[in-house]
């Protein structure tokens, strides 16, 4: 395949970025779409440019450490995966493929297509954990019995991998989906109950503070989701939060 | 936003009532119509809540969008909005801003001459008037046709709105899929049954 790739270069965050034109040759379609950005980026050290910067760790769609914007959609257009596991099938031979970061005022861009997406673990820092120590003793989970819909409801919740594919979707540029998803996969069970009203109200409150914008229910986080969440645990969150609030 | 909305949303159904009478019957129309406008409990508690609901409601809807598009300072050069998301719930401000531009002009046509009749030039009660007064609106091909645009903009603006409501005040559980469902009629009937009415009163009164 010919492809013409449009890719947001910036050395750092303080530096202005620009759309750079990549001409590539000879890419196949059973290769992944960072491993098509491998190729580009050998041909630039060949020629003694600099590398295009880009997240990857696993490669498998788990660790949630890739993080384009692919032709105006987070992950691409392929649904339910991140862009690891996007393959180059997905286009055709000529088109043009504009790669830029994930954007938003939470997601500085710490270089290229590399952002900072710390914001993330401030808010799991301000609540989504449970605090009691269960010593790694399993027969302790095992006596709670817990309901098969809740255990399944709160396991999906559980497969978000933070990507942030939801605020880069979002035209707002919310975080709803991912807080929501770290919200309920507590909330939902009976060991996350007991913090269930501190936990909503500090990790909302932590997600306002980092800047990011309001959800208005466009739905566009959930179709880009390389997890499949559900915008019903927003739903479930709101319903936390609101009762939380009441609560105080 | 969704709470003001959902109270929105039950003030249009009523309007869409009481409306829908003028096409049966001029008496009953004039009868209601009456009632609405001198009955103290919607003239002084009523009517002034529901000015404030519609005041809360664009002024949350500019707050909203005035903050969300601070969340993303530097836009992407390529944005495909319409792969993820309907046009109707992206473009919520356009709707808005078009329904509001509408009101103004329905305020202007009905209320402040509502105002004007009752409190300052202080005319003698006339029960009889308000059919005729309406009638008199749609004559005119221009208004007609500016107030068929806005309600196909309502028509979008509830598309998204009925449901996003009830979504933000946390409703999902297994009646969830019928309210959906509920929502997009509600988005097509009430909208397009305003445009019928304006239409029925245009076309046989010209």
């Amino acid at each position: 395949m010919k492809l013409t790739l449009q890719i947001w270069r910036q050395k750092n965050a303080k530096a202005e970025g620009k759309i750079v034109e990549y001409p590539i040759d000879g890419i196949e379609e059973d290769m992944s779409f960072l491993e098509m950005l491998d190729v580009l980026n050998e041909q630039l050290i060949n020629k003694g440019d600099e590398p295009v910067s880009f997240d990857h760790d696993c490669r498998e769609g788990i660790c949630g450490s890739c993080s384009l914007f692919i032709n105006g959609e987070a992950h691409g257009p392929d649904r339910g995966i991140p862009t690891c596991q996007l393959h180059m099938r997905m286009f055709k031979d000529g088109d043009t493929i504009f790669i830029e970061p994930f954007r938003a005022a939470a997601f500085p861009v710490i270089k290229d297509l590399v952002v900072d997406r710390s914001a993330f673990d401030r808010i799991q820092h301000a609540g989504g954990f449970v605090s009691v120590n269960t010593s790694g003793n399993p027969v302790d989970a095992n006596t709670i019995p817990i309901p098969k819909h809740d255990a399944d409801r709160a396991f999906d919740a559980a497969t978000c991998i933070g990507c942030g594919a939801c605020v880069a979707t979002c035209k707002n540029s919310s975080a709803m989906l991912f807080v929501a998803a770290k919200v309920s996969q507590y909330a939902l069970l009976p060991q996350g109950r007991v913090e269930a009203t501190d936990r909503v109200l500090n990790m909302v409150a932590q997600m306002d503070a980092e800047g990011f914008g309001n959800c208005t229910n466009t739905g566009a986080c959930e179709v880009e989701c390389p997890k499949g969440i559900s915008l019903d645990y927003i739903a479930q969150m709101n319903r936390e939060y609101l009762s939380a609030s009441i609560k105080g | 936003m969704a709470l003001s909305g959902l109270f929105l949303i039950s003030f249009l159904s009523l309007h869409f009532f009481i409306n829908m009478v003028s096409v049966f019957s001029a008496d009953s129309f004039n009868a209601m119509s009456h009632f609405m406008g001198y009955n103290p409990l919607i003239q002084f508690v009523m009517q002034p809540v529901l000015i404030a609901g519609v005041v809360f409601h664009f002024v949350m809807g500019f707050v909203l969008e005035l903050k969300n598009r601070n969340a993303r300072p530097i836009s992407y050069v390529k944005y495909n909005g319409a792969a993820n998301a309907s046009w109707a719930s992206r473009n919520m401000i356009i709707s808005g801003v078009v329904v509001l531009a509408f009101l103004g002009l329905h305020m202007y046509d009905f209320w402040f001459a509502e105002m004007n009749y009752k409190y300052i030039a202080v005319n003698t009660i006339n029960e009889t008037r308000y059919y005729e007064e309406l009638v008199h609106k749609f004559e005119s091909p221009v208004r007609t046709g500016l107030y068929c645009i806005a309600f196909v903009l309502l028509s979008l603006h509830l598309w998204h709105g009925f449901n996003s409501s009830f979504q933000s005040v946390g409703f999902a559980n297994k009646y969830a899929k019928a309210l959906h469902k509920l929502g997009y009629a509600f988005a097509i009937v009430i909208p397009f049954g305003f445009i019928f009415i304006a239409l029925f009163h245009h076309f046989n009164h010209i």
